[in-house]
């Protein structure tokens, strides 16, 4: 296949969801027909951060947290390329916080896949933002005093057009959310559950397998209201699907500049073009 | 010729606008201006001020010496009465106030002020007339060039000074530095506000459009950096700048651009600190910060800028350097350096390149691309993501072997170090040395870096004339630190004196460590308040 590399083998441990996600983000590529060299993969540093290891796009990987930025800074310089951010939970809700709600605002055209198994993996084991109150961790041995972050309804508050979440376990309906995430013109979120077979005991596989439900046929993505509801569902039943679409402009093309022209890579640089500058200052 | 003015006042007075008239018709009539501002971190009140001098010889320094202070206030007198020559003069807001109220507006004392200013000094109406067209808004030009007109009355004129025809520009670092990476072809800048810098972040952020500059205000500078980073691994020319506590934030994305390799310019424009310091202050202590920040070892180049024509001309060599080594070129100015306002040649356009070291598909030899091959100067061809298909572009912040994957081998990882560092090498073919004035084998050499130049200039041109044997060494490329002229003249010199603008002499303690020489003498200032040529003068004599 394609996005195959010879070489390397995942370092995931067996039974560990970034197999399937990485699974559904092939299939997803090749649905959409996209080639290696027209999409990077960015990402910070974590389990599922390491994503560009195992299947052959451009990537870019990062500091830990901080994916974002140089997501937008490709995005900018050069529109022609498709960009997906792929990160854990712990990178994307909590050192790259700020990032995550500046990114809505902006709106810029990305896909960011959240690997959330509610734990930090890599580091084995504490407590990450979206760790349950109360739950023990290698860290936190008696309990998480802190309450989750709800990052769906975190996304919704601050404007978000894409809102979805998958399941590392229903790959094809992973594989539908991340191609309408890829499509969507502008910031999608898809956070994706997906279990931790080490350091996780308590979100097992068969803990998000017995809560998980699609939403309805008749669910409608472009009612808020509902979709507030649907984001702050995680007990007993969790959703997964798109819970919120709206179309809105993307960031890129609120430069006219950007929009009109061609990819800023692409553009000439001659010295004299700037000369004229000295004007102003006569 | 050569005169100071000083115009002073509460934040929020106006001096501005009257600084910028006078700097502008002092430009206009062809004398050579440099106009420092010593402002304070509030957006109203307290006490601002503006030294403003102007001669028909180049000027490299302020004068804290002045021979007229324009005071909007009493305190303003209180404060510089000291500071005025002999025959000096001061025209307090009492002397034109009936004007002011006549004209019904109470803003226009600055331009009452202005017409003041030039009559005393014997300079026409018509250039100061034709700056208020260009600088204000269309209703309210007519009052202002009364305003004018009325002040230009009231005045006597104490000199008749003639004119020469302007052949100059009046910038400021900042701009330079912003004109520089326009020049250059910088198609991306990002930014988070902070003084001294902001005036970088504002002045492409105007021109954004027109260029094709994507320019981005940042949730933080933790963004900024790795955001710049993200552009230039896509292709583009990208550049971000703050001041010490934001370059604080960027030091982690600093250490990835070394292991990356990707190329990108960074500015610090240097305040006091620690912390929060002096925010519209100026100093040079973050030099060894520049030098040494980045948790493990990488190579990058450090660059001091002297004064806003060599802001110009390295901000566009520093983009350069940044590709052709694929490293991480910082450049450091200081509060003094961006603020001050300083009659120039118009930059040389022609004299510049840009040279940008992308490969491509015929210079990748390998099935698989790889981002960090190996090769003699520890340089890997670059090519960019998406533009040659069948061929990815993998960089990883992890240790990585030459195709950019994660690796855990410690042979791979000895020689991705070294292929790092090899760049060391190379990139000194490119280090320039500092720049030398003064006279020939001089007894006593200076030493200084970064905008200290002007001051240091001024200093030594009179003491030469003075009859001392005297030089100096002005170091811009400062990391890796150029040896060779240093060596060259110290060896010659009785005497050797460090001139910085840090309590801790940080030049003089590279010198030693890298070209295990020492210093003699050390003058050193950490007040916030930048050196003048005067201060200099005096602070040398003390030591010869
Ligand atoms: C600045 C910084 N702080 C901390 C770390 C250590 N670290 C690496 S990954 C990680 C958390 C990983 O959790 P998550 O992002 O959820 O990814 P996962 O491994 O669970 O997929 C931490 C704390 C780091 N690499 N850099
Ligand atoms: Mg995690």
């Amino acid at each position: 296949m394609k996005y195959e590399y010879k070489l390397y083998e995942p370092s995931w441990c067996p039974g560990c969801g970034n197999y399937m996600i990485r699974t559904a983000l092939k299939m997803a590529l090749e649905e959409l027909e996209i080639e290696p060299h027209e999409v990077v993969l960015v990402s910070g540093i974590g389990q599922a951060a390491k994503m560009q290891h195992y299947i052959k796009v451009n990537g870019f990987n990062g500091l830990h947290g901080r994916a974002i930025p140089p997501a937008i800074g490709i995005r900018l310089a050069n529109k022609n390329l498709k960009v997906i951010v792929e990160s854990g939970d712990g990178g994307s809700y909590g050192e790259g916080g700020n990032h995550f709600i500046h990114a809505i605002r902006r709106n810029i055209d990305i896909a960011h896949f959240v690997h959330d198994n509610q734990i930090y993996g890599l580091t084995k084991g504490q407590a990450s933002p979206t760790t349950a109150m109360g739950q023990k961790t290698t860290l936190q041995f008696d309990g998480v005093k802190v309450e989750p972050i709800k990052p769906l309804a975190l996304a919704l508050t601050m404007g978000a057009g894409f809102v979805a979440r998958g399941f590392s376990g229903d790959i094809p309906h992973l594989v539908s959310l991340m191609k309408a995430a890829i499509e969507y013109k502008g910031y999608a979120l898809v956070d994706i559950l997906q279990p931790c077979v080490v350091w996780n005991r308590v979100n097992t596989f068969a803990w998000y397998k017995n809560r998980v439900y699609h939403l309805p046929e008749d669910y409608d993505y472009t009612n808020k209201e509902e979709a507030m509801k649907k984001a702050l569902e995680f007990d007993d039943k969790i959703p997964i699907g798109i819970l919120y679409k709206e179309e809105k402009e993307s960031y890129e093309d609120r430069f006219d500049f950007i929009k009109n022209g061609p990819p800023l890579v692409d553009r000439q640089l001659n010295p004299m073009d700037a000369e004229r500058l000295m004007e102003e200052f006569r | 010729m050569d005169y100071s003015v000083l115009i002073g006042g509460a934040a929020g007075q106006g001096m501005d606008t009257c600084a910028i008239l006078l700097e502008k018709t002092l430009k206009r009539c062809g004398f050579s201006v440099y106009a420092s501002s010593d402002y304070m971190s509030r957006v109203r009140g307290g006490h601002n001020f503006f030294y403003i001098r102007f001669s028909d010889r180049k000027l490299y320094s302020f004068s804290p010496r002045v021979d007229l202070i324009f005071a909007m206030n009493k305190e303003t007198v209180d404060i510089h009465r000291s500071k005025l020559k002999e025959n000096g003069f001061i025209l307090t807001q009492e002397t034109i106030e009936d004007i002011v109220t006549k004209l019904g507006n109470p803003k226009v004392i600055n331009t009452v002020g202005l017409g003041f200013i030039l009559k005393y000094f014997g300079l026409p109406m018509d250039i100061a007339a034709e700056v208020i067209k260009e600088e204000f808004k269309e209703g309210i030009i007519e009052i202002n060039l009364r305003a004018l007109e009325e002040g230009y009355k009231q005045s006597k004129n104490r000199y008749s000074l003639t004119t020469f025809k302007d052949e100059s520009i009046l910038i400021n670092g900042n701009q330079a530095v912003g004109v520089g990476a326009i020049a250059a072809g910088c198609r991306f800048y990002c930014g988070y506000p902070m003084t001294p810098s902001t005036g970088v972040l504002n002045y492409l952020a105007a021109h954004s459009n027109e260029f094709g500059i994507a320019v981005d205000q940042v949730e933080d500078e933790v963004a900024a950096l790795n955001m710049a980073l993200g552009a230039a691994y896509a292709g583009v020319r990208a550049m971000t700048g703050s001041s010490g506590g934001g370059f604080a934030l960027m030091v982690e994305a600093l250490s990835l651009a070394g292991m990356i390799e990707v190329p990108v310019v960074l500015i610090n424009v240097q305040r006091p600190g620690p912390a929060t310091g002096f925010p519209t202050r100026t100093e040079q202590a973050d030099l060894r910060f520049m030098i040494h920040a980045g948790h493990g070892e990488f190579p990058r180049m450090v660059i001091a800028l002297r004064n806003v024509e060599d802001a110009f001309y390295q901000t566009v060599r520093a983009f350069n350097i940044a590709e052709k080594y694929q490293i991480p070129v910082l450049l450091m100015s200081d509060q003094h350096l961006a603020d001050s306002v300083v009659t120039v040649k118009p930059f040389d356009f022609t004299k510049v390149k840009v040279e940008r070291y992308i490969s491509g598909e015929e210079e990748v030899v390998d099935e698989e691309y790889k981002r960090y091959r190996f090769t003699e100067d520890g340089i890997s061809p670059r090519i960019l993501p998406g533009k040659i298909p069948g061929q990815v572009v993998l960089v990883d912040s992890d240790e990585h072997d030459e195709w950019g994957h994660i690796t855990e081998s410690d042979e791979i990882r000895t020689k991705m170090v070294d292929k790092r560092l090899k760049k060391y090498e190379y990139l000194k073919e490119d280090i320039q040395e500092p720049w030398f004035i003064g006279k020939d084998k001089p007894e006593n050499l200076i030493i200084c870096w970064g905008s200290t130049y002007g001051a240091v200039r001024e200093a030594v041109d009179r003491l030469i004339e003075e009859g001392y044997s005297i030089g100096a060494l002005i170091f811009g490329d400062i990391w890796p630190l150029p040896t060779k002229r240093l060596l060259d003249f110290g060896k010659m010199a009785k005497r050797i004196i460090d001139v910085e603008q840090n309590a801790t002499g940080q030049l003089e303690s590279l010198i030693r460590e890298v070209a295990l020489m020492k210093p003699t003498d050390r003058i050193l200032k950490y007040d916030g308040r930048p050196f003048s040529g005067e201060e200099v003068y005096k602070r040398i004599r003390e030591v010869l």
